[in-house]
């Protein structure tokens, strides 16, 4: 029970400390690409510290549900964080709640957010609420299906014994199936972080923010708060990627030594994917809000042909 | 079960009094208004007392049953609360004591208040209608008593006769029933010959007895004709049209309970007179499922009516419900009693959840309407101050029926989807692959659920008011809000007790497949839902939710380390510099959804005409007239020929009706002849 806590413990300081760490990482990586110095690494734990200290605005028109959504998608995404597998395959908290809660609590958040968007009673607030939750939408079907695919190959929706089931086959991810549902979910990836080519988290032009413009009205510490949970859910699902996908490192417990190698290879993982993920918002430029479907119709059919190669290659394809 | 027999019959008796004490207050004394109050306590009365009945038939392991004969062949009234009964009952009896409540302060002074007492009296025979529809056990006493259901909540539903679109949807909904009951009377008839009796008990499994055909024809035929009541596409096209137009608290009912009598229907046929049903069978019904559940929650999108957007949404239901009972009939036919009855279970749970959280949305939106009087909810908003206590029940059941966690809704659906992924293990026919689509495909009607929840509650309840009458709109009364917060905490309850109320299914599936799941489902000392193999997977709603308000915390233990408390202000919202954002400024419901209807503009095909007037230069209308509508798909590729063609045909058949005595009287001689022959031939 007290290890039980413990475990729960490291992997909330993980999810909290280490996500900033990853925008951070990003942020830089892509100004980099395109040759401009860009922020320090450590700049969004400077932010996090600076918005928590600072005073905050309330919409006079909002209600309770304004101050409510920061809290409600911060716990949500936490928890999110506490039900997937990190530096080990099993997660303190898998038990409670498999893939399909993990996916439903950043639903949670969302549905909060939106609304904390529509609160304010601004335009914008209802534009990006709008969008946000259109565009989450279309991206489920893919999402839910390249999961189901890789639940099938698992024989679990439960994160652990999927990351199990895949830490003993090494080339597993070679199989047709696996690159497939791996090149849906990273459409999915890029569409539910908000990267170009779907949103640019850079932009505060108001006809082509989505997710900044959910969160226009707020600042201070709820900023801070929301600013984070974005991070939280973006290592989460790049963490639920590679962890599923490439196992490696998932060790089990053991030395020391073994738990060093897990954490380098961790981190060695989420970098490779943010620089996949940055050079795609490099090369690409912003897609209209009525391509973006098309985009994830791509990622929908891709799942779909890895269900049906796992149906042709037969269960563990 | 002595006790059983007598709260039923007591239940049952309140029912039948309060419906012949309201009628007799309406015609003949001059009290009627005084009256609703007690015909609402009466309707709160009989609905505990069938509660305790359907609970001591869950309790039982034999079927509590009696019948009265009723002196005419083939006609017994016979009663029997076996589970599934008991089920359905039970489901009813939470449903009509919340409305019950609700109604005290809801007749007293809303619309359907103009005639207090009847509407009383015929909510009380709906009522017993509806008891007797669940519990009948006999092929005629349950066609008779699904009559009675039918045309008093007809009556229901036109109390505003005075609006021709109420008059419309209520033609649209007799009409319908009546194709519907015409089915089911065909489909129940060549059942009950194969068994040579009409009582249900001698029918169990009489379906497989029957010729392959003519088995499948009556399958087909019971489950268009109990299609219809469910509301299922596209059989639907009545369901939106009647259900906004009734007083809100029939339509709490109608969405509730009412449309469950089809799914009832669908079980007792499927599982009950049926113990074998072809393949094809389980894949009609998974499919019109994810048709219905896809297509009801993307026109609900497109509504900015709340009734009828909440109307959609039980269709939206309906098919998740549907889902369930597909995956049950194919894991029938494929052999696997124990994922049919995961499957089943699923199904079940979420006919309960559905009635729960659309009863208290539709009540909400009944508190709504009462306080702003519109249904529009473009006129709405900034309600969430002016009504608190409503605006939190709203919250609730939206978040409820959008899935999401820890509520209800997410533990049926998330039953469902285990259902879906173990069904891919279950066969090794190409088959299998439908069923992680349809998991698919109930994930984007979930997330689309979501988005339309996120605009209704969003629109109806935050920022401004968009009108003087949501301006001046003020909290309903004690009884109104009471009969709201019961059904918010029976979904809260549950979402967050699921695994202690699993085992409620088991004589259910005891029954259809000769096994009970509960206790493979629950695992963890009660606190984890789990299901079974081949997939596997975990959830604990109750753990998620003391886990989310223990986290919670930790933001405001992170503020009180580094935050400085003191700076908090409130001031306008960003308006771009130009100060003044109004009501006219706020996101619209018509603009929210404009993504998903440009998205899915093959399926809407809509249409917007936009006038602008100006004076000098067209940058600088005077007035801008825009209108935009989606073309009713359904009514108009489907519905419309087909009533041309009826109309064509009828006349046709004018010609035979010249209004000639004697030519009638020549008809009846032929026809006495055609029959003659018949029965010498025959």
């Amino acid at each position: 029970m007290i290890g039980q806590i413990a475990l729960v413990m490291v992997q909330a300081a993980l999810v909290l400390l280490f996500s900033p760490l990853i925008a951070g990482f990003g942020k830089t990586l892509k100004a980099r690409l395109q040759t401009r110095r860009g922020p320090a690494l450590l700049q969004p734990y400077r932010d996090l510290y600076k918005l928590l200290r600072k005073g905050m605005v309330i919409p006079e028109t909002a209600s309770w549900i304004f101050p409510a959504t920061p809290y409600v998608l911060f716990a949500a995404t936490l928890l999110a964080g506490l039900l997937i597998p990190t530096i080990s395959a099993q997660a303190p908290l898998s038990w409670i709640g498999g893939v399909l809660a993990v996916v439903y609590l950043l639903a949670l958040g969302r549905f909060f957010l939106a609304l904390g968007g529509l609160d304010a009673g601004s335009p914008f607030g209802g534009l990006g609420s709008s969008r946000e939750m259109t565009i989450s939408a279309i991206a489920e079907p893919a999402l839910m299906l390249a999961v189901f695919t890789v639940a099938l190959g698992a024989g679990s929706t439960n994160l652990s014994t999927m990351a199990q089931a895949a830490v003993g086959q090494s080339w597993r991810f070679l199989a047709p199936s696996q690159m497939l549902a791996f090149a849906a979910l990273f459409i999915v990836l890029i569409a539910e972080t908000g990267r170009i080519p779907v949103d640019n988290p850079a932009t505060h032009l108001e006809l082509t923010m989505t997710h900044e413009a959910m969160i226009l009205e707020y600042s201070g510490p709820y900023l801070a708060l929301i600013e984070w949970s974005a991070w939280m859910k973006q290592m989460i699902l790049m963490t639920l990627l590679m962890n599923v996908f490439f196992p490696y490192g998932l060790s089990a417990g053991g030395s020391a030594g073994a738990m060093l190698f897990s954490v380098i290879l961790f981190v060695a993982k989420l970098a490779i994917l943010a620089l996949a993920v940055v050079l795609v918002e490099t090369l690409n430029a912003k897609l209209r809000l009525f391509r973006v479907p098309e985009l994830l119709a791509v990622a929908f059919v891709l799942s779909a042909l890895a269900l049906i190669s796992t149906f042709l290659f037969g269960g563990r394809g | 079960m002595l006790l059983t027999h007598q709260l039923y019959a007591a239940g049952l008796l309140v029912f039948a009094l309060g419906a012949i004490t309201g009628a007799a207050c309406h015609f003949w004394a001059r009290t009627a208004s005084r009256i609703s109050t007690f015909l609402c306590g009466a309707a709160l009365v009989g609905a505990l007392l069938e509660a305790g009945a359907s609970i001591g038939g869950l309790l039982h392991s034999s079927d509590v049953a009696w019948a009265i004969p009723s002196g005419i062949p083939y006609i017994a009234y016979s009663v029997r609360l076996d589970p599934l009964s008991s089920f359905f009952l039970l489901a009813l009896s939470l449903l009509a004591g919340a409305v019950a409540v609700y109604s005290v302060g809801y007749l007293k002074h809303g619309p359907a208040g103009k005639n207090p007492a009847l509407s009383g009296s015929l909510l009380h025979a709906m009522l017993a209608g509806l008891t007797l529809v669940f519990t009948a056990s006999d092929v005629v006493f349950f066609l008779i008593a699904w009559e009675i259901m039918v045309v008093t909540s007809y009556f229901l539903v036109v109390t505003n006769h005075e609006a021709a679109e109420t008059r419309r949807g209520g033609l649209l909904y007799i009409l319908m029933s009546r194709a519907g009951t015409g089915m089911l009377f065909v489909g129940l008839l060549l059942l009950a010959r194969a068994a040579g009796s009409t009582d249900f008990r001698a029918m169990h499994g009489i379906g497989d007895k029957l010729p392959a055909a003519t088995g499948g024809l009556a399958f087909l035929l019971l489950f268009l004709g109990f299609g219809v009541k469910a509301g299922i596409i596209p059989l639907h096209i009545w369901l939106p049209a009647a259900h906004p137009v009734a007083p809100s608290n029939i339509s709490a009912l109608m969405s509730g309970i009412v449309i469950k009598t089809g799914i009832y229907g669908l079980a007792r046929v499927s599982f009950d007179f049926y113990g074998a049903l072809p393949a094809w069978a389980g894949m009609l019904v998974l499919s019109i499922g994810v048709i219905s559940a896809l297509l009801g929650v993307l026109y609900a999108l497109m509504e900015h009516d709340l009734k009828r957007l909440l109307a959609y949404h039980s269709i939206e239901n309906i098919g998740i419900i549907l889902m369930g009972f597909g995956g049950a009939l194919l894991f029938r036919s494929f052999g696997h009693p124990v994922l049919a009855a995961i499957a089943l279970t699923a199904g079940l749970f979420h006919t309960l959840n559905h009635g729960l959280f659309k009863c208290l949305l539709f009540l909400g939106a009944g508190s709504v309407l009462h306080a702003t009087h519109t249904q529009n909810m473009e006129e709405m908003g900034g309600l969430i101050r002016r009504m608190p206590a409503t605006a939190l029940y709203f919250l609730i059941g939206a978040i409820a029926i959008s899935g999401l966690p820890p509520l209800n809704g997410f533990v049926s659906e998330w039953l469902t989807y285990q259902a879906m992924l173990a069904g891919f293990g279950a066969t090794t026919e190409l088959t299998r692959a439908a069923f992680p689509i349809a998991g698919a495909l109930l994930a984007l009607t979930a997330a689309l659920a979501a988005a339309c929840f996120v605009k209704a509650f969003g629109i109806t309840f935050l920022a401004l008011p968009r009108s003087s009458q949501a301006e001046a709109a003020q909290e309903v009364d004690l009884s109104m809000r009471a009969g709201m917060a019961s059904l918010a905490l029976a979904c809260v309850l549950l979402g967050l007790g699921a695994t202690w109320f699993l085992p409620v299914f088991d004589p259910i599936t005891q029954q259809a497949f000769g096994t009970g799941v509960s206790a493979s489902l629950v695992s963890g000392n009660g606190f984890l839902l789990m299901a079974g193999a081949p997939v596997r997977g975990t959830v604990s709603t109750l753990l998620l939710a003391c886990m989310l308000v223990a986290l919670s915390v930790v933001p405001l233990f992170l503020w009180r380390m580094w935050g400085r408390r003191e700076k908090r202000v409130t001031g306008p919202a960003w308006d771009c510099g130009q100060p003044g954002l109004t009501a006219d400024n706020e996101y619209t419901a018509t603009a929210f959804s404009k993504p998903l209807r440009m998205i899915f503009a093959a399926l809407f095909r809509p249409r917007r005409e936009i006038q602008a007037e100006f004076e000098v230069s067209p940058y600088y209308p005077t007035s801008i007239h825009f209108e935009s509508e989606i073309q009713p798909a359904f009514e108009r590729h489907f519905y419309d020929p087909l009533l041309q063609g009826i109309l064509r045909m009828a006349r046709s058949m004018k010609m035979v009706q010249a209004g000639s005595l004697h030519a009638y009287l020549a008809y009846i001689f032929i026809t006495l002849i055609l029959l003659l022959v018949f029965a010498v031939r025959g």
